[in-house]
């Protein structure tokens, strides 16, 4: 029964085939290509009709000029850097705000937790447009947040939030925190809570308890969420475009500029790609901490 | 995201299922009076599939993809003009065009500039694009003599610096905003030379750090609820902004102006995509818009001129008679008009335009 071992293997093989390298080969292929007045608009197109000729003719006006624009011009440059700092900076604070969550769920009284639990997972019920939207309504000048300041006469003038990078931080902050809570909640909630009664027992303050123990075993749950929101937050371009002002520069909105814009296909794709291989080494780190958890656990 | 992809995929499926009774336009936001669109249902039994877009780049890209599942799409002039080069649309079959006789000849001239012998297109709304301000808010920061009629208002580091903590939205229209900076330069808005172009990316820099926003549809809602003190945006949306504010009471005031260094003005152009599921009904469509009364209920509701000479008429005075919307002898001779930018041209336009939103 070959065959049915073949199956076992070759189906994780044939996903990974139809969803990532054939959708990968079709964005380098248009990277190596140039910008044309043409539906579509770049050239050279697979001329079928030609047969083996019109694929060879296709491959032949393949260069790597795009990847040269992308190295000469320092914007691309700058704008890969812009994401991967916003990137670090929200992951960590996502974090931060994440862990205490996380712990207060898993502390909570057990028939708490299911509520807790949905508390957390139904905003996504709502769209995420418009759950980002909405602090527009909030950060705005004239919005909810300057206005109660006002009120309560912390300031007299609306201070200016909206269309800035610190609104780009709350709106990244705020949709990705469940990606954040989820993880650290599920390690959270297998601690051992006789290791921290051990430790009281032997005199280790609740706090050092925390410091030596909860912190140091939570930390695939920690590794797991911060890699679950640097990863996307990188290419994001939905919530800098809405929240972010003329300033916040990331490679999302550059590469919707180059497709849209420019109508220049081929270099966003080149400007893809880098992203791709810039993700892969991050994304390489996470599997790896999965695989040492898998293995810690077997 | 997953939401937005689920979204995508459905509405990709639905466009394969396009079935013969129902017609799919895609126009600008803002744009019509919808019980225009009720009308058409009702008055022809065609479903009418009713989509929007704030951006010609936007539009481009689909029609340049091909197979967009559109039977209707509205693009700008100059783009227009590419898209036509680009084999994106087919040739109107005037006999399913009645109504083509109400249309006006001196839009129909300068129409021509953009599709030869008015061949793809119909014109469908024109305007300028020009100042919003918010009346109180720039006497407030600039005092009761601010040069309102003037790109000096925004063009001038000293005044848009002084708005700036009140807000200033720019259109995100390069195509529309280095013509704007050339006519205020005192050369001419319709250059190509690519020198010239960055002279006027050079000067948009320095005002750069006192806008609030690049967008292209944001400013109507921010003008009227007065988040924003000033706007270069499009003639008809400012008007929209002028009376939602009126109508909401809440004490803002806004007004147009078309710039007296001299206007861009604009035809945005209703076109058939080569690849339309249904022609037939998108012919409809446009013989349904060209009837003097749909399109004079059109432009009375988002207050911009039409092509359509027979809607004259029936027009209301505050649209008819408002030259910022149907502009008098002496404002005509201002405006101006460009041509699409040829590809090698393009490039340095959008990068500059890249340099002037992100400041790199």
């Amino acid at each position: 029964m070959n065959w049915r071992r073949f199956l076992l293997i070759g189906t994780p093989y044939f996903w990974l085939l139809a969803f990532f390298l054939v959708p990968f080969g079709i964005v380098l292929r248009l990277a190596l290509s140039d910008a044309a007045i043409a539906i579509p608009p770049y050239t050279p197109v697979l001329d079928l009709s030609e047969g083996w000729r019109g694929l060879r003719d296709m491959v032949a006006a393949w260069d790597f000029e795009n990847f040269q624009w992308l190295l000469d011009d320092d914007l691309y440059y700058i704008a890969y850097l812009s994401s991967l700092k916003i990137a670090a900076l929200s992951t960590l604070l996502t974090l931060l705000v994440a862990f205490p969550l996380a712990y207060g769920m898993a502390r909570a009284p057990e028939h708490w937790r299911p509520a807790l639990m949905m508390a957390v997972i139904l905003p996504f019920w709502s769209s995420f447009l418009i759950r980002v939207y909405a602090w527009i309504g909030i950060l705005s000048n004239e919005g909810y947040l300057n206005n109660t300041l006002i009120a309560l006469g912390f300031i007299e003038s609306p201070i200016r939030m909206l269309n800035t990078d610190f609104a780009v931080y709350i709106g990244i902050v705020y949709t990705y925190l469940p990606f954040a809570v989820l993880p650290i909640y599920a390690t959270l909630d297998k601690l051992d809570t006789s290791l921290l009664e051990a430790a009281e027992d032997l005199g280790c303050s609740r706090i050092s308890a925390f410091w030596l123990i909860v912190l140091p075993l939570s930390r695939p749950g920690l590794i797991a969420g911060g890699f679950l929101v640097f990863i996307p937050v990188v290419g994001e371009f939905i919530i800098p475009s809405i929240l972010g002002g003329p300033d916040t520069l990331m490679i999302g909105r550059v590469l919707w500029d180059e497709f849209f814009s420019n109508r220049d296909w081929p270099v966003a794709s080149a400007v893809a790609i880098v992203l791709l291989l810039l993700l892969i080494i991050p994304i390489v780190l996470f599997q790896r901490a999965q695989e040492r958890v898998r293995e810690a656990e077997q | 995201m997953t939401r937005t992809l689920l979204l995508a995929t459905a509405a990709t499926f639905t466009a394969l299922a396009a079935s013969a009774d129902e017609v799919r336009v895609y126009n600008w936001s803002d744009y019509i009076d919808e019980a225009l669109l009720e009308k058409f249902e009702a008055e022809t039994g065609i479903d009418l599939i009713y989509d929007v877009f704030d951006s010609n780049e936007l539009l481009e890209t689909k029609m340049l993809a091909g197979s967009s599942g559109y039977d209707v799409v509205v693009p700008t002039g100059s783009f227009l003009s590419r898209q036509i080069t680009a084999g994106a649309f087919q040739p109107l079959d005037m006999g399913q065009l009645s109504n083509a006789g109400n249309l006006w000849d001196v839009i129909k001239d300068r129409t021509a500039i953009y599709d030869p012998g008015n061949a793809y297109s119909i014109n469908y709304m024109w305007g300028t694009t020009g100042i919003a301000t918010n009346t109180g808010k720039v006497q407030e920061a600039l005092g009761a003599d601010a040069p309102v009629d003037s790109l000096a208002l925004l063009f001038e580091p000293g005044n848009i610096e002084k708005l700036a903590e009140c807000g200033v939205h720019i259109l995100d229209a390069p195509t529309e905003l280095f013509p704007a900076m050339l006519a205020y330069m005192g050369e001419d808005p319709n250059s190509h030379d690519p020198d010239l172009i960055k002279a006027a990316a050079e000067r948009l820099m320095e005002i750069r750090p006192y806008v609030t926003k690049f967008h292209s549809s944001e400013y109507i809602n921010a003008l009227a609820n007065g988040e924003i003190c000033a706007a270069i945006g499009w003639s008809g949306d400012v008007l929209q902004a002028r009376d939602r504010a009126a109508e909401a009471e809440n004490g803002v005031e806004i007004a147009y102006f078309a710039p007296k260094e001299g206007a861009l003005m604009w035809f945005d152009q209703m076109a058939i995509p080569a690849d339309a599921p249904n022609p037939e009904a998108a012919h409809t469509f446009l013989n349904f818009i060209m009837d003097a009364q749909n399109m004079a209920d059109a432009s009375n509701y988002v207050y911009y001129a039409n092509g359509n000479l027979a809607s004259q008429p029936l027009l209301e005075e505050d649209v008819i008679g408002d030259t910022a919307i149907y502009p008098d002898e002496a404002t005509l001779e201002n405006l101006y008009t460009v041509t699409a930018y040829p590809p090698k041209v393009q490039r340095v336009v959008t990068r500059e335009w890249t340099r002037v939103k992100t400041g790199r």
